[in-house]
């Protein structure tokens, strides 16, 4: 389903990688590991179409991802460093936006909903503006949840995150993959997905 | 299609509402500084009259650029963006919205406002109206083309002299034409030759400032 084949990633005059591939099918998860400024981010953003590799090409069910942008908009769901909420809103304006923005609907209770799965049954009415860093991670979240993808590309999804937000994460994950989902991520914790084994990359070495 | 482009719309107008603040700013600056000429050139009616046209366009240029460095860096810094541009819609869309956004938020005020400083340069009624129908072709193209301004210098340290130097330049089509039709009608020549172009102006704004500000944005957030 996502194919990637002879990516290179350049910052700068420094190369980050090259001759970088893999292949995912439904029902897989990828672990992309590395250290610090060895191009996990960069590689993510490539494969989300953010950034453009320096060589090589992205294929999302066998055409390139620039050409199938509608399709694969629609598929994939991405959480980055920055959460992409916005402070004024409040959570639940966030994700109703989030799914407007991205063609989809979302009323208030599904809303209402996927805010208590990701434990803010509590904030769902003032802005996002004073909610923690954690919450405000786990409001991405429940984006991510209600965006309804394929496809999940995660950069550090455990940031920020106490205990019981990093259960919630491996169990929304492992949900995820057994039920066909494809997930990407990167991570510098442990991560316990029982029953799904996820590939591993590694970048940079 | 459309939807998405009422959703950036309304989106943006939501967050302005949230912060009227920073968005009176812009308003109140373009009150101040048409003001300031009548207090400063003196009051004598044929030299005001004569400098009203081009003090108020200048003014309204220098607002636009104002709330143009707001225009997507906040929407930069916190990851909207970046999720915007990954939507399943075409980007130019994007781009098209947040300048229509722009201008129904920051354009719009503008003209209610102007005909009132338009009194201060006594300027007559029939110049009033013209001045505020230049403005109201010529402050979309300030919102198009600053757009592209905006996203070229997004993330960049000192962006917003940056984008006065970039943008200003552009701007003086719609400076000329749009102070220049109030000027036919005071002396008599018509502003209809000055409209038309101006109106032109715009259509080829409207066409072309999305698509180069989508590209831009795609460069910035690499």
């Amino acid at each position: 389903m996502l194919s990637a084949h002879d990516l290179a990633c350049e910052r700068g005059d420094r190369l980050l990688f090259r001759n970088l591939g893999f292949e995912l099918q439904s029902g897989e998860a990828l672990m992309v590991r590395g250290g610090n400024g060895h191009g996990k981010t960069s590689l993510l953003r490539i494969l989300c179409g953010l950034s453009t590799p320096a060589a090589g090409e992205v294929r999302w069910r066998n055409q390139p991802i620039r050409q199938a942008h509608e399709q694969f908009g629609r598929e994939m769901a991405y959480i980055g460093h920055n959460n992409g909420i916005k402070d004024d809103l409040t959570p639940i304006e966030n994700l109703r936006l989030a799914a407007a923005l991205g063609g989809r609907s979302l009323d208030q209770a599904q809303a209402t909903h996927a805010l208590g799965q990701v434990g803010l049954a509590r904030c769902l009415d003032i802005p996002a503006r004073v909610l923690s860093f954690g919450q405000r991670r786990r409001v991405a979240l429940a984006g991510l949840m209600t965006a309804g993808a394929l496809l999940w590309i995660l950069d550090e999804p455990l940031t920020g995150l106490d205990v019981h937000g990093v259960a919630m994460v491996e169990q929304l994950i492992r949900d995820h993959v057994v039920a066909g989902g494809l997930a990407i991520m990167t991570t510098h914790q442990a991560l316990a997905l029982d029953g799904v084994t996820p590939k591993t990359l590694s970048v940079g070495d | 299609m459309l939807r998405f482009l009422f959703t950036v719309i309304r989106r943006d107008i939501m967050l302005a509402a949230r912060r009227r603040g920073d968005w009176l700013t812009a308003q109140f600056f373009f009150v101040m500084v048409v003001s300031m000429f009548p207090l400063g050139v003196g009051p004598e009616p044929s030299m005001l009259r004569t400098i009203g046209p081009g003090v108020v366009w200048v003014a309204a240029l220098l607002a636009s650029l104002l709330s143009l460095g707001r225009l997507f860096a906040d929407d930069f810094r916190d990851g909207t963006l970046e999720q915007m541009l990954l939507s399943p819609y075409p980007n130019t869309l994007l781009a098209l919205g947040k300048a229509i956004a722009h201008w129904l938020i920051n354009g719009i005020p503008l003209l209610l406002i102007a005909p009132v400083l338009g009194i201060q340069f006594n300027l007559p009624p029939e110049a009033l109206w013209i001045l505020v129908l230049s403005l109201a072709i010529g402050t979309p193209i300030l919102s198009l083309l600053g757009s592209i301004g905006a996203a070229l210098t997004l993330g960049l340290r000192g962006g917003g002299v940056l984008v006065t130097l970039l943008i200003l330049p552009l701007y003086v089509p719609a400076l000329i034409f749009g102070a220049g039709a109030v000027e036919g009608v005071l002396s008599g020549t018509g502003a209809e030759a000055h409209l038309s172009l101006l109106g032109a102006f715009l259509m080829m704004s409207l066409l072309l400032a999305p698509w180069v500000s989508a590209m831009a944005l795609k460069v910035s957030v690499e």
